[in-house]
């Protein structure tokens, strides 16, 4: 019975993380119609940001994680004008800016993996490939023990921050001027333009939301799990943010928040059924919601899109 | 430089010295050919990864393939031929399956859902399955190696020219039509769901046939072969190579294929320039390298990079009205 409760609530310490990363990617799904692929990339270079602050250049960790969500922000910055203005300004098709984020996140993957002690990169990540961690000590790594569970202090907060910047951006998104732009933008690009949005900057607003978001995500997933590579992006939350988002609804954002608890309670269950991989949970799921309900849990009916 | 001079100059030279890689281009092409025949008929369908590996699989499971404790499956040794062809029947058996609800979907749902498939197979099947070796890959001692490179380049020739046959005919016009505008195509009495799911099925059965062979250019299978990562790598080629000829995308994947051993003085940055070269591609020349000149008389990409560049966005298909 403990270990079931231990297991469920692990699954809503990595729920939360999953919906924090499938925020960015819905935010800017519902607003431009683009799967930004870059996005995993961008959850990898925050986790990697912050760790080499704190292990390479001995900054405090709470000074790293904003300077860390900063640096998610500038690639945010860095998507909008290499991979989706361009062609935006040529109106090509959602599928050409999904083909141009997968060559931002094969160049950043490169990069990070490619960077060793002594090159051009060293003051950002010198381990190539290898999994890293952060030195003992340097982060917060208390644990509370209540009623016989284990509670790590680092993962409760991540949990509060998910809720809170859900509530946050959900009230951002219904009742401020900033919200309602980027929902008429969502909308009906050329009539926000007409009605005086700056639909450009409305875009790159929300890039770099997304993006910092993404870094936050990324973040406390290396606090939570301990464990930071050049790989994490893709091989951790890449498909598994398809999933929280599908199952959601796409460009839903209370959906995401749903989708990302569902996910990872889906996947304890099946530890926990099954003893098994998880990582065939997300996929499953995310067919089966699909087939069902192509909308997902809050989604719109899904209209025609490309 | 040495590796392109022999290429260009010494091709017989080139070909001993590099078989295995001829090898690997030519079942490149042939999975760009399968992503084609779903982009040609205007759906975006990303599970010709798992019907390589269904092809794959079922090709070295049934030639007697091992695992680490013994025989895939005690006592079956067909000939490869046999083998192959049960895969490519199996996988079009799953493609029909997996079809009838997932075609359903549009654009970036229907990319998510076959995406889905691929890695719930990968994850949830191969990798638990005993006859699969539970994710530690498959022994293949009966791989055909620098024998089986010739029936490649040849089963691709064939293929190739089929499907280009294939674009002339009544089925080939009812993809191009879907593929323009679904629902005129639909008005004109063109039965939609069924061509998707032709060139659905087409597909998976190329995609099976190329893992198949490419499965028996190596002593060992790997599931790791068949992920994510080989999906996307098709669509990459088959946009870099434009989807309007059948011919786009097979040199976008022989192309690809090769640029890492013609950029070998790079190293390391590989991917930095394979993702430099998607970017490129797609802001420079966004219909891929080989295009259909339009009807309008003044045709050509230069044209449609400068003239006519800020026509669509932000125009977008019309809202529903609100209830």
């Amino acid at each position: 019975m403990r270990n079931t409760i231990q297991q469920l609530l692990n699954g809503i310490f990595i729920g939360s993380i999953y919906a924090l990363f499938g925020l960015g990617y819905t935010l800017v799904f519902g607003l431009l119609d683009v799967l930004n692929l870059a996005h995993s990339e961008v959850f990898m270079l925050g986790a990697v940001v912050a760790y080499s602050l704190v292990a390479l250049h001995h900054v405090p960790f709470l000074l790293a994680v904003p300077l860390g969500i900063a640096a998610g922000g500038l690639l945010g910055l860095v998507i909008e004008f290499v991979a989706l203005r361009p062609l935006r300004r040529r109106g090509a098709p959602p599928i050409a800016a999904l083909i141009s984020t997968i060559g931002l996140a094969l160049i950043l993957v490169a990069l990070i993996e490619q960077a060793k002690r002594g090159g051009a990169l060293s003051w950002l990540w010198r381990d190539g490939a290898n999994d890293v961690q952060f030195p003992a000590g340097k982060v917060p790594d208390r644990i509370w023990h209540l009623a016989g569970l284990t509670l790590p202090v680092n993962k409760v907060a991540i949990v509060v921050i998910t809720v809170a910047l859900m509530g946050v951006l959900a009230y951002v998104m219904a009742k401020t001027p900033a919200g309602r732009a980027v929902r008429a933008v969502a909308e009906n690009p050329r009539a926000a333009q007409l009605l005086g949005v700056n639909v450009d900057r409305v875009i790159t607003i929300t890039l770099v939301a997304s993006s910092a978001l993404a870094a936050l995500a990324g973040i406390l997933f290396a606090l939570a799990l301990n464990d930071i590579s050049p790989y994490i992006g893709r091989d951790q939350v890449e498909l598994r943010g398809l999933a929280v988002i599908v199952l959601g609804g796409m460009g839903s954002i209370p959906g995401t928040f749903i989708g990302g608890f569902t996910l990872g309670l889906l996947e304890s269950i099946t530890i926990l059924t099954l003893g098994t991989d998880v990582r065939a949970v997300g996929f499953v799921a995310l067919f089966v919601m699909l087939i069902l309900r192509p909308s997902g849990l809050l989604g719109r009916p899904a209209t025609e899109r490309v | 430089m040495a590796f392109l001079t022999q290429l260009l100059f010494h091709p017989f030279t080139w070909y001993h010295a590099h078989q295995l890689l001829a090898g690997q281009m030519g079942v490149d092409g042939l999975l760009a050919l399968s992503i084609w025949l779903t982009l040609y008929s205007g759906q975006l369908t990303l599970a010709n990864a798992g019907f390589m590996a269904i092809g794959a699989y079922s090709s070295v499971i049934l030639t007697g393939g091992t695992t680490s404790s013994g025989p895939a499956a005690a006592g079956v040794h067909l000939p490869l031929p046999v083998a192959m062809l049960i895969g490519v029947v199996l996988a079009a058996v799953v493609a029909l399956l997996i079809g009838l609800p997932v075609l359903r979907l549009k654009g970036v749902f229907l990319a998510i859902a076959t995406l889905g498939f691929g890695e719930a197979l990968r994850f949830g099947l191969i990798l638990n399955l005993g006859i699969t070796g539970k994710g530690q890959g498959l022994n293949n001692p009966h791989a055909t190696l620098t024998s089986g490179i010739m029936p490649i380049w040849l089963s691709l020739a064939i293929l190739a020219f089929l499907a280009w046959r294939l674009t002339g005919t009544k089925t080939g016009h009812a993809w191009a039509a879907i593929r323009e505008d679904q629902l005129a195509a639909a008005a004109q009495g063109i039965d939609v769901a069924r061509y998707k799911m032709v060139a659905f099925v087409l597909g998976a059965m190329v995609a099976a046939f190329a893992g198949a062979l490419g499965a028996h250019l190596s002593f060992l299978i790997d599931s790791n072969d068949y992920t994510f990562t080989q999906a996307i790598d098709m669509l990459i080629w088959a946009v870099v190579g434009g989807i309007a000829f059948v011919i786009g995308p097979i040199v976008g994947a022989v192309l690809l294929t090769i640029l890492p051993e013609v950029l070998r003085f790079t190293q390391d940055y590989r991917q930095v320039i394979n993702g430099v070269i998607l970017i490129a591609i797609v802001l420079f020349r966004p219909d891929g390298l080989f295009t259909r000149r339009s009807g309008t008389g003044q045709s050509g990409w230069f044209v449609r990079r400068w003239v006519t560049v800020r026509r669509r966005w932000p125009s977008r298909r019309p809202q529903p009205a609100p209830p």
